[in-house]
């Protein structure tokens, strides 16, 4: 590997660490404005029952669902769309790695990439939640 | 018990499993289910949506880090988020089917797995000479050590592969990183110095649970209520975490806390096995 390349692979990963803890700060700084919001509004009600599992309405758990609820500054939807920011930055660093590998004309890496960013995909659209 | 009271308490909960996970090097997620469904009865389910948040957070917060200094082997780390992604999909495929007291009698085994883990003399010595799969898939690296930059090639990375399935697998089943598995898969089937194992194992962390977490996020696992105070709270005991290890002697901690750990497994152990999930 020539010097050169070595040194734009470095930058790279270097970009790539500095996404993950902007996407980490990013998605804890939503998920405590809407904490707090929610706090406020609901903080003297009593806590909902989690000692038994029972399913969530959409609100909470379809993107479409939470960016909706999120748009009207409803506190709890606004903390889920913190936690999709959360889930959305390792994903988000393999695309950027995707990209870096295809700079460098690294072949075999850009397969390897899309085929862990199809598996994700896969875990998010092939309609595993049963 | 009021909203505001639940919040301020799993803050702290949430808070003290980020310390105890970063000080180990076991991660949040260890930690945080016990607490959760030990301590506050919280449903299995909802603590294992939570703990993957919790591996996330910590994984990306720590990763950068790391990568800053160049120990992180990305390429290493890319080809084997393969198996760990793939592992993870299957592991919350599974999970459906799978009754919360087996899933806690198996988290407990897994608990007590890593406790022993930290314990274990770790692999120093970069090997010269690693196998021709290694080099086809451009996997040697180097990092650098106090004594300047150390090369290193590794070997049996069919081995490794299969053990990231099961690292995988069993991430997207409990909840947790499984960061002891893979630095065991990587450190000593690989033979990759410890250093870069760790740094690496913790890079592949926050994919491998986010492969599983979009799936439980989907089966309504995650809860705002919950995920509030943990996501907080674990990124703030794991920085604190962060800073003690650079002032402190945390070796002496370490095994206090690795029994504590093992006790903590023990009784999941004990409340599966009579069925109080």
């Amino acid at each position: 590997m020539s010097f050169i390349k070595k040194l734009v692979d470095r930058d790279v990963e270097v970009l790539v660490g500095k996404m993950l803890r902007y996407g980490v700060f990013t998605a804890s700084g939503i998920v405590l404005a809407g904490g707090i919001f929610y706090l406020i509004q609901m903080g003297s009600a009593l806590v909902p029952n989690y000692q038994h599992f029972h399913s969530e309405g959409k609100e909470f758990t379809t993107f479409s669902g939470i960016l909706k609820g999120a748009a009207t500054f409803s506190s709890t939807e606004v903390i889920q769309l913190g936690v999709m920011v959360l889930l959305a930055t390792p994903i988000l660093r393999i695309v950027m790695s995707l990209g870096a590998f295809a700079l460098e004309k690294d072949k075999l890496y850009v397969g390897i990439t899309a085929l862990v960013l199809a598996v994700i995909l896969f875990s998010m659209f092939g309609g595993l939640k049963v | 018990m009021t909203v505001l009271t639940f919040t301020l308490i799993m803050l702290a909960a949430a808070y003290v499993a980020g310390l105890l996970g970063s000080l180990t090097g076991l991660g949040g997620g260890v930690v945080l289910i016990p607490l959760l469904t030990l301590v506050f009865h919280v449903d299995m389910r909802y603590a294992i949506g939570s703990a993957l948040l919790a591996s996330i957070a910590n994984s990306s917060g720590a990763a950068s880090a790391y990568i800053k200094e160049g120990i992180t082997n990305i390429r290493l780390g890319m080809f084997l988020e393969i198996a760990t992604t793939i592992g993870a999909v299957c592991g919350a495929v599974i999970a459906v089917f799978t009754p919360t007291n087996t899933i806690a009698i198996l988290l407990g085994v897994v608990l007590l797995f890593s406790a022993a883990m930290t314990l274990r003399r770790k692999n120093e010595q970069a090997l010269q000479q690693g196998s021709r799969l290694s080099h086809l898939l451009k996997l040697n690296n180097s990092y650098p050590t106090k004594d300047g930059i150390v090369h290193y090639e590794l070997k049996n990375v069919a081995g490794g592969f299969g053990m990231m399935l099961v690292a995988g697998v069993l991430s997207g089943l409990l909840g947790i990183g499984s960061g002891a598995l893979k630095v065991l898969a990587m450190d000593s089937t690989m033979r990759i110095p410890f250093k870069v194992s760790t740094t690496t194992s913790n890079f592949m962390i926050g994919v491998t649970a986010a492969a599983s977490a979009v799936v439980y996020l989907q089966r309504g696992y995650i809860v705002p209520d919950i995920a509030f105070p943990v996501v907080l709270g674990v990124l703030g005991g794991a920085f604190t975490g962060a800073r003690l290890l650079k002032v402190i002697n945390a070796s002496t901690l370490r095994y206090i806390f690795c029994a504590a750990i093992a006790f903590i497994a023990l009784e999941m152990m004990y409340n599966g096995l009579h069925h109080k999930f």
